[in-house]
Protein backbone atom coordinates (compact mmCIF):
# COMPACT_ATOMS: atom_id res chain seq x y z
CA UNK A 1 0.00 0.00 0.00
CA UNK A 2 1.23 3.40 -0.92
CA UNK A 3 2.03 5.58 2.07
CA UNK A 4 1.48 9.29 2.30
CA UNK A 5 -1.20 11.57 1.01
CA UNK A 6 -2.50 10.90 -2.52
CA UNK A 7 -4.03 13.90 -4.23
CA UNK A 8 -5.50 12.02 -7.18
CA UNK A 9 -7.41 9.78 -4.79
CA UNK A 10 -8.57 12.81 -2.82
CA UNK A 11 -9.94 14.48 -5.92
CA UNK A 12 -11.52 11.25 -7.06
CA UNK A 13 -13.55 10.85 -3.86
CA UNK A 14 -14.35 14.53 -3.46
CA UNK A 15 -17.71 14.56 -5.35
CA UNK A 16 -18.94 11.61 -3.31
CA UNK A 17 -17.96 13.31 -0.09
CA UNK A 18 -19.64 16.54 -1.16
CA UNK A 19 -22.96 14.79 -1.73
CA UNK A 20 -22.65 13.01 1.60
CA UNK A 21 -21.95 16.37 3.26
CA UNK A 22 -25.34 17.57 2.07
CA UNK A 23 -26.89 14.53 3.74
CA UNK A 24 -25.07 15.36 6.97
CA UNK A 25 -26.36 18.93 6.87
CA UNK A 26 -29.87 17.67 6.13
CA UNK A 27 -29.69 15.20 9.02
CA UNK A 28 -28.46 17.88 11.40
CA UNK A 29 -31.15 20.32 10.26
CA UNK A 30 -34.04 17.87 10.53
CA UNK A 31 -32.74 16.48 13.83
CA UNK A 32 -32.43 20.00 15.20
CA UNK A 33 -35.95 20.95 14.10
CA UNK A 34 -37.36 17.88 15.86
CA UNK A 35 -35.27 18.57 18.95
CA UNK A 36 -36.56 22.15 19.14
CA UNK A 37 -40.14 20.88 19.20
CA UNK A 38 -39.49 17.94 21.52
CA UNK A 39 -37.77 20.37 23.88
CA UNK A 40 -41.01 22.37 24.08
CA UNK A 41 -42.92 19.28 25.12
CA UNK A 42 -40.42 18.44 27.85
CA UNK A 43 -40.65 22.07 28.97
CA UNK A 44 -44.44 21.78 29.15
CA UNK A 45 -44.10 18.60 31.20
CA UNK A 46 -41.84 20.47 33.55
CA UNK A 47 -44.15 23.44 34.00
CA UNK A 48 -47.52 21.72 34.36
CA UNK A 49 -48.98 22.06 37.86
CA UNK A 50 -49.29 18.28 38.24
CA UNK A 51 -46.55 16.92 40.49
CA UNK A 52 -46.69 13.42 39.04
CA UNK A 53 -46.16 14.65 35.49
CA UNK A 54 -43.31 16.88 36.67
CA UNK A 55 -41.68 13.93 38.32
CA UNK A 56 -42.10 11.52 35.40
CA UNK A 57 -40.89 14.20 33.04
CA UNK A 58 -37.79 14.85 35.11
CA UNK A 59 -36.93 11.16 35.37
CA UNK A 60 -37.30 10.68 31.62
CA UNK A 61 -35.13 13.72 30.91
CA UNK A 62 -32.50 12.52 33.40
CA UNK A 63 -32.47 9.06 31.88
CA UNK A 64 -32.11 10.26 28.31
CA UNK A 65 -29.47 12.79 29.28
CA UNK A 66 -27.28 10.35 31.16
CA UNK A 67 -27.21 7.50 28.67
CA UNK A 68 -25.18 7.41 25.46
CA UNK A 69 -26.78 8.53 22.21
CA UNK A 70 -25.11 5.60 20.46
CA UNK A 71 -27.00 2.94 22.45
CA UNK A 72 -30.20 4.94 22.20
CA UNK A 73 -29.76 4.77 18.44
CA UNK A 74 -29.27 1.02 18.57
CA UNK A 75 -32.22 0.68 20.90
CA UNK A 76 -34.62 2.54 18.62
CA UNK A 77 -33.25 0.91 15.50
CA UNK A 78 -33.26 -2.69 16.72
CA UNK A 79 -36.08 -2.74 19.26
CA UNK A 80 -38.90 -1.04 17.38
CA UNK A 81 -39.04 -3.78 14.71
CA UNK A 82 -39.64 -6.29 17.54
CA UNK A 83 -42.90 -4.50 18.16
CA UNK A 84 -43.76 -4.57 14.50
CA UNK A 85 -42.67 -1.00 13.81
CA UNK A 86 -40.11 -0.98 11.04
CA UNK A 87 -38.71 2.44 10.32
CA UNK A 88 -35.90 3.38 8.01
CA UNK A 89 -32.49 4.18 9.49
CA UNK A 90 -33.05 7.83 8.59
CA UNK A 91 -36.27 8.11 10.55
CA UNK A 92 -34.88 6.19 13.52
CA UNK A 93 -31.85 8.46 13.57
CA UNK A 94 -33.92 11.62 13.39
CA UNK A 95 -36.27 10.47 16.17
CA UNK A 96 -33.39 9.54 18.45
CA UNK A 97 -31.44 12.73 17.88
CA UNK A 98 -34.62 14.74 18.32
CA UNK A 99 -35.41 13.04 21.63
CA UNK A 100 -31.84 13.15 22.93
CA UNK A 101 -31.20 16.80 22.18
CA UNK A 102 -34.80 17.74 22.98
CA UNK A 103 -34.00 17.03 26.64
CA UNK A 104 -31.02 19.38 26.44
CA UNK A 105 -33.03 22.07 24.71
CA UNK A 106 -35.80 21.86 27.32
CA UNK A 107 -33.11 22.74 29.88
CA UNK A 108 -32.05 25.68 27.73
CA UNK A 109 -35.65 26.88 27.52
CA UNK A 110 -36.13 26.44 31.23
CA UNK A 111 -32.97 28.35 32.04
CA UNK A 112 -34.02 31.15 29.73
CA UNK A 113 -37.50 31.43 31.28
CA UNK A 114 -36.02 31.43 34.76
CA UNK A 115 -33.56 34.05 33.62
CA UNK A 116 -36.38 36.53 33.19
CA UNK A 117 -36.72 38.47 36.41
CA UNK A 118 -39.67 37.57 38.62
CA UNK A 119 -40.60 41.22 38.95
CA UNK A 120 -41.50 41.21 35.26
CA UNK A 121 -44.23 38.67 36.02
CA UNK A 122 -45.40 40.68 38.97
CA UNK A 123 -45.53 43.85 36.90
CA UNK A 124 -47.66 42.08 34.27
CA UNK A 125 -49.91 40.79 37.01
CA UNK A 126 -50.28 44.32 38.33
CA UNK A 127 -51.13 45.56 34.85
CA UNK A 128 -53.72 42.81 34.55
CA UNK A 129 -52.15 41.22 31.45
CA UNK A 130 -53.35 37.74 30.58
CA UNK A 131 -50.86 34.88 30.94
CA UNK A 132 -50.69 34.44 27.19
CA UNK A 133 -50.09 38.13 26.62
CA UNK A 134 -47.44 38.17 29.34
CA UNK A 135 -45.61 35.31 27.68
CA UNK A 136 -45.93 36.68 24.18
CA UNK A 137 -45.09 40.33 24.73
CA UNK A 138 -43.06 40.44 27.92
CA UNK A 139 -41.44 37.16 28.93
CA UNK A 140 -40.54 35.43 25.67
CA UNK A 141 -38.89 38.47 24.06
CA UNK A 142 -36.65 38.66 27.12
CA UNK A 143 -36.10 34.92 27.42
CA UNK A 144 -35.14 34.48 23.78
CA UNK A 145 -31.76 36.23 23.89
CA UNK A 146 -30.85 34.20 26.97
CA UNK A 147 -31.70 30.99 25.08
CA UNK A 148 -29.81 31.89 21.89
CA UNK A 149 -26.30 30.77 22.89
CA UNK A 150 -27.54 27.46 24.29
CA UNK A 151 -29.73 26.79 21.27
CA UNK A 152 -26.90 27.61 18.91
CA UNK A 153 -24.45 25.43 20.77
CA UNK A 154 -26.75 22.44 20.48
CA UNK A 155 -27.17 23.02 16.76
CA UNK A 156 -23.40 22.70 16.44
CA UNK A 157 -23.54 19.80 18.91
CA UNK A 158 -26.08 17.90 16.82
CA UNK A 159 -24.03 18.55 13.71
CA UNK A 160 -20.99 17.00 15.36
CA UNK A 161 -22.98 13.99 16.56
CA UNK A 162 -24.40 13.13 13.14
CA UNK A 163 -21.48 10.74 12.40
CA UNK A 164 -23.06 8.40 14.94
CA UNK A 165 -25.89 7.90 12.45
CA UNK A 166 -23.46 5.99 10.25
CA UNK A 167 -23.56 3.13 12.78
CA UNK A 168 -27.15 2.34 11.85
CA UNK A 169 -26.49 2.88 8.16
CA UNK A 170 -27.55 6.44 7.44
CA UNK A 171 -25.61 7.52 4.38
CA UNK A 172 -24.10 10.69 5.80
CA UNK A 173 -20.57 12.00 5.49
CA UNK A 174 -18.86 9.63 7.87
CA UNK A 175 -20.67 6.66 6.43
CA UNK A 176 -19.48 7.65 2.96
CA UNK A 177 -15.90 8.01 4.21
CA UNK A 178 -15.97 4.56 5.79
CA UNK A 179 -17.45 3.05 2.64
CA UNK A 180 -14.91 4.72 0.36
CA UNK A 181 -12.09 3.83 2.73
CA UNK A 182 -13.15 0.22 2.96
CA UNK A 183 -13.55 -0.09 -0.80
CA UNK A 184 -10.10 1.28 -1.57
CA UNK A 185 -8.30 0.15 1.59
CA UNK A 186 -7.30 3.74 2.19
CA UNK A 187 -8.58 5.56 5.25
CA UNK A 188 -6.11 8.44 5.41
CA UNK A 189 -7.76 10.71 2.84
CA UNK A 190 -11.46 9.98 3.52
CA UNK A 191 -11.24 10.42 7.29
CA UNK A 192 -8.99 13.45 7.02
CA UNK A 193 -11.41 15.00 4.53
CA UNK A 194 -14.27 14.38 6.94
CA UNK A 195 -12.32 16.20 9.65
CA UNK A 196 -11.58 19.13 7.35
CA UNK A 197 -15.20 19.36 6.20
CA UNK A 198 -16.40 19.34 9.79
CA UNK A 199 -13.93 22.06 10.73
CA UNK A 200 -14.87 24.27 7.80
CA UNK A 201 -18.54 23.97 8.66
CA UNK A 202 -18.59 24.02 12.44
CA UNK A 203 -16.13 26.83 13.13
CA UNK A 204 -18.07 29.37 11.01
CA UNK A 205 -21.29 28.04 12.55
CA UNK A 206 -19.92 28.60 16.04
CA UNK A 207 -18.78 32.10 15.05
CA UNK A 208 -22.21 32.83 13.61
CA UNK A 209 -23.85 31.75 16.87
CA UNK A 210 -21.55 34.10 18.78
CA UNK A 211 -22.44 36.95 16.42
CA UNK A 212 -26.15 36.21 16.71
CA UNK A 213 -25.81 36.29 20.47
CA UNK A 214 -24.24 39.75 20.28
CA UNK A 215 -26.78 41.02 17.79
CA UNK A 216 -29.77 39.90 19.83
CA UNK A 217 -28.27 41.39 22.95
CA UNK A 218 -27.70 44.66 21.16
CA UNK A 219 -31.21 44.68 19.73
CA UNK A 220 -32.53 44.16 23.24
CA UNK A 221 -30.46 47.08 24.43
CA UNK A 222 -28.53 44.87 26.78
CA UNK A 223 -24.81 44.93 27.30
CA UNK A 224 -23.31 41.48 27.17
CA UNK A 225 -22.53 40.14 30.59
CA UNK B 1 -29.03 -14.69 30.12
CA UNK B 2 -26.64 -15.59 32.95
CA UNK B 3 -23.56 -15.97 30.82
CA UNK B 4 -24.49 -12.75 29.05
CA UNK B 5 -24.80 -11.08 32.42
CA UNK B 6 -21.15 -11.87 33.12
CA UNK B 7 -20.16 -10.58 29.69
CA UNK B 8 -22.00 -7.34 30.28
CA UNK B 9 -20.35 -6.99 33.67
CA UNK B 10 -16.90 -7.43 32.12
CA UNK B 11 -17.82 -4.84 29.54
CA UNK B 12 -18.89 -2.49 32.31
CA UNK B 13 -15.47 -2.89 33.96
CA UNK B 14 -13.80 -1.90 30.68
CA UNK B 15 -16.13 1.07 30.34
CA UNK B 16 -15.18 2.25 33.83
CA UNK B 17 -11.49 1.77 33.01
CA UNK B 18 -11.86 3.87 29.87
CA UNK B 19 -13.78 6.48 31.86
CA UNK B 20 -11.18 6.76 34.64
CA UNK B 21 -8.18 6.87 32.28
CA UNK B 22 -9.70 9.45 29.96
CA UNK B 23 -10.93 11.49 32.94
CA UNK B 24 -7.40 11.77 34.33
CA UNK B 25 -6.04 12.64 30.90
CA UNK B 26 -8.66 15.27 30.16
CA UNK B 27 -8.27 16.97 33.54
CA UNK B 28 -4.51 17.31 33.03
CA UNK B 29 -4.93 18.57 29.45
CA UNK B 30 -7.65 21.03 30.51
CA UNK B 31 -5.39 22.54 33.14
CA UNK B 32 -2.41 22.89 30.84
CA UNK B 33 -4.30 24.32 27.87
CA UNK B 34 -6.59 26.44 30.01
CA UNK B 35 -3.51 28.15 31.45
CA UNK B 36 -1.82 28.34 28.05
CA UNK B 37 -4.90 30.03 26.63
CA UNK B 38 -4.40 32.87 29.10
CA UNK B 39 -0.67 33.19 28.49
CA UNK B 40 0.65 36.57 27.47
CA UNK B 41 3.00 34.85 25.05
CA UNK B 42 1.16 34.93 21.71
CA UNK B 43 2.77 31.73 20.42
CA UNK B 44 1.69 29.72 23.46
CA UNK B 45 -1.77 31.25 23.35
CA UNK B 46 -1.99 30.52 19.63
CA UNK B 47 -1.08 26.86 20.07
CA UNK B 48 -3.76 26.47 22.74
CA UNK B 49 -6.37 28.23 20.59
CA UNK B 50 -5.63 26.08 17.55
CA UNK B 51 -5.77 22.93 19.66
CA UNK B 52 -9.06 23.90 21.29
CA UNK B 53 -10.74 25.03 18.05
CA UNK B 54 -9.55 21.94 16.22
CA UNK B 55 -10.81 19.41 18.74
CA UNK B 56 -14.06 21.25 19.40
CA UNK B 57 -14.67 21.79 15.72
CA UNK B 58 -14.42 18.19 14.57
CA UNK B 59 -16.53 15.29 15.67
CA UNK B 60 -15.29 12.96 18.40
CA UNK B 61 -16.06 9.92 16.28
CA UNK B 62 -13.92 11.30 13.46
CA UNK B 63 -11.05 11.92 15.86
CA UNK B 64 -11.43 8.43 17.27
CA UNK B 65 -11.33 6.80 13.85
CA UNK B 66 -8.48 9.03 12.84
CA UNK B 67 -6.46 7.96 15.88
CA UNK B 68 -7.19 4.30 15.29
CA UNK B 69 -7.27 3.89 11.51
CA UNK B 70 -5.23 6.77 10.13
CA UNK B 71 -2.33 7.12 12.56
CA UNK B 72 -0.92 3.74 11.47
CA UNK B 73 -0.33 5.40 8.08
CA UNK B 74 2.19 7.58 9.84
CA UNK B 75 3.77 4.62 11.57
CA UNK B 76 1.99 5.18 14.89
CA UNK B 77 -0.07 2.12 15.74
CA UNK B 78 -2.05 2.56 18.92
CA UNK B 79 -3.89 -0.21 20.66
CA UNK B 80 -7.67 0.27 20.50
CA UNK B 81 -7.88 1.06 24.20
CA UNK B 82 -5.06 3.60 24.03
CA UNK B 83 -6.45 5.22 20.89
CA UNK B 84 -9.85 5.49 22.57
CA UNK B 85 -8.50 7.03 25.76
CA UNK B 86 -6.23 9.44 23.89
CA UNK B 87 -9.00 10.61 21.55
CA UNK B 88 -11.45 11.04 24.44
CA UNK B 89 -8.86 12.82 26.56
CA UNK B 90 -7.85 15.20 23.78
CA UNK B 91 -11.43 15.95 22.78
CA UNK B 92 -12.73 16.58 26.28
CA UNK B 93 -9.51 18.35 27.22
CA UNK B 94 -10.38 20.99 24.64
CA UNK B 95 -13.80 21.57 26.19
CA UNK B 96 -12.30 21.42 29.69
CA UNK B 97 -9.63 23.98 28.81
CA UNK B 98 -12.35 26.51 28.07
CA UNK B 99 -13.95 25.79 31.45
CA UNK B 100 -10.59 26.26 33.20
CA UNK B 101 -10.00 29.50 31.31
CA UNK B 102 -13.43 30.84 32.28
CA UNK B 103 -12.79 29.74 35.87
CA UNK B 104 -9.48 31.57 36.10
CA UNK B 105 -11.05 34.71 34.65
CA UNK B 106 -13.84 34.45 37.22
CA UNK B 107 -11.45 34.71 40.18
CA UNK B 108 -11.88 38.25 41.51
CA UNK B 109 -9.22 40.68 40.35
CA UNK B 110 -8.50 41.69 43.91
CA UNK B 111 -7.00 38.26 44.51
CA UNK B 112 -4.46 38.80 41.76
CA UNK B 113 -3.67 42.26 43.02
CA UNK B 114 -3.34 41.07 46.60
CA UNK B 115 -0.98 38.29 45.56
CA UNK B 116 0.96 40.86 43.58
CA UNK B 117 1.06 43.25 46.52
CA UNK B 118 2.41 40.50 48.75
CA UNK B 119 5.21 40.03 46.24
CA UNK B 120 4.37 36.43 45.30
CA UNK B 121 6.20 35.09 42.28
CA UNK B 122 3.95 34.50 39.22
CA UNK B 123 4.19 30.73 39.69
CA UNK B 124 3.31 30.93 43.35
CA UNK B 125 0.51 33.33 42.56
CA UNK B 126 -1.10 30.85 40.18
CA UNK B 127 -0.36 27.78 42.27
CA UNK B 128 -1.23 28.97 45.74
CA UNK B 129 -3.80 31.70 45.22
CA UNK B 130 -5.61 31.29 41.92
CA UNK B 131 -5.79 27.53 41.30
CA UNK B 132 -7.29 26.62 44.69
CA UNK B 133 -10.00 29.20 44.14
CA UNK B 134 -11.03 28.08 40.68
CA UNK B 135 -12.25 24.66 41.80
CA UNK B 136 -15.57 25.75 43.27
CA UNK B 137 -16.16 27.71 40.06
CA UNK B 138 -15.16 25.10 37.51
CA UNK B 139 -16.44 21.95 39.20
CA UNK B 140 -20.16 22.32 38.35
CA UNK B 141 -19.55 22.72 34.58
CA UNK B 142 -16.78 20.12 34.76
CA UNK B 143 -19.26 17.71 36.35
CA UNK B 144 -21.57 18.11 33.37
CA UNK B 145 -18.66 17.54 31.04
CA UNK B 146 -17.67 14.39 32.92
CA UNK B 147 -21.15 12.92 32.54
CA UNK B 148 -20.83 13.71 28.83
CA UNK B 149 -17.50 11.87 28.91
CA UNK B 150 -19.13 8.78 30.39
CA UNK B 151 -21.63 8.82 27.53
CA UNK B 152 -18.90 9.40 25.00
CA UNK B 153 -16.96 6.34 26.19
CA UNK B 154 -19.61 4.30 24.37
CA UNK B 155 -18.00 5.41 21.11
CA UNK B 156 -14.78 3.48 21.79
CA UNK B 157 -16.79 0.34 21.06
CA UNK B 158 -16.68 1.42 17.41
CA UNK B 159 -12.89 1.13 17.35
CA UNK B 160 -13.16 -2.41 18.76
CA UNK B 161 -12.64 -1.71 22.46
CA UNK B 162 -14.60 -4.44 24.19
CA UNK B 163 -16.65 -2.23 26.50
CA UNK B 164 -20.26 -2.31 27.62
CA UNK B 165 -21.60 -1.02 24.30
CA UNK B 166 -19.48 -3.49 22.34
CA UNK B 167 -20.73 -6.40 24.45
CA UNK B 168 -24.34 -5.26 24.18
CA UNK B 169 -24.01 -5.12 20.41
CA UNK B 170 -22.31 -8.50 20.37
CA UNK B 171 -25.01 -10.13 22.47
CA UNK B 172 -27.65 -8.52 20.28
CA UNK B 173 -26.16 -10.10 17.18
CA UNK B 174 -26.12 -13.53 18.85
CA UNK B 175 -29.49 -13.58 20.57
CA UNK B 176 -31.48 -10.83 18.82
CA UNK B 177 -32.97 -9.95 22.17
CA UNK B 178 -32.50 -6.29 21.32
CA UNK B 179 -34.82 -4.79 23.91
CA UNK B 180 -33.21 -6.75 26.72
CA UNK B 181 -29.55 -6.27 25.89
CA UNK B 182 -29.65 -2.62 24.82
CA UNK B 183 -32.13 -1.87 27.59
CA UNK B 184 -29.79 -3.39 30.16
CA UNK B 185 -26.84 -1.49 28.74
CA UNK B 186 -28.77 1.78 28.93
CA UNK B 187 -29.71 1.01 32.53
CA UNK B 188 -26.11 0.25 33.48
CA UNK B 189 -24.93 3.56 32.01
CA UNK B 190 -27.73 5.30 33.83
CA UNK B 191 -26.85 3.68 37.14
CA UNK B 192 -23.16 4.53 36.77
CA UNK B 193 -24.02 8.13 35.97
CA UNK B 194 -26.76 8.71 38.51
CA UNK B 195 -25.56 6.72 41.48
CA UNK B 196 -21.78 6.71 41.18
CA UNK B 197 -20.37 9.46 38.99
CA UNK B 198 -22.74 12.29 39.89
CA UNK B 199 -22.58 11.71 43.68
CA UNK B 200 -18.79 11.55 43.42
CA UNK B 201 -18.66 14.85 41.52
CA UNK B 202 -21.09 16.46 43.99
CA UNK B 203 -18.82 15.34 46.82
CA UNK B 204 -15.86 16.95 45.05
CA UNK B 205 -17.84 20.18 44.70
CA UNK B 206 -18.64 20.25 48.41
CA UNK B 207 -15.03 19.45 49.23
CA UNK B 208 -13.72 22.22 47.00
CA UNK B 209 -16.18 24.72 48.43
CA UNK B 210 -15.18 23.83 51.95
CA UNK B 211 -11.48 24.21 51.11
CA UNK B 212 -11.94 27.86 50.26
CA UNK B 213 -14.16 28.42 53.28
CA UNK B 214 -17.54 28.31 51.56
CA UNK B 215 -19.75 25.85 53.29
CA UNK B 216 -22.50 26.18 50.77
CA UNK B 217 -22.11 26.26 47.06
Amino acid sequence: MEMGWRWDFTIEILPQMAIATLNTILAAGVGYAIALIVGLFFLLGQRTPFRIINWINREIVEFIRSTPLLIQLFFVYFVLPQFGITLSAWICGMITIGLHFGTYLSEVYRGALEGVSKTQWEACRALNFSTLYTYRRIVLPQAFPIAIPGMGNYLVGIFKDTPLLSTIGVAELFHAATAVGGYNYRYLEPYTLVGIIFLTLSIPAAMWVRKLENDVNKAQGKIKK
Amino acid sequence: MNEHGVTLLLGTVTTIKVLVCSMILYVIISMIFGLMRLSKNLAIQGIATVYIEFFRGTSLLVQLFWAYYVLPFFGISLEAFTAGVVALGLNFGAYGAEIVRAGILAVPKGQWEAAHALNFTPTKRIKRIIIPQIFPIILPPAANLTVELLKATALVALVTVVDLTFEAKQINSITWLSAQCFGTALLIYYIIARFALVPFLRWLEVLAARKVGKDRI
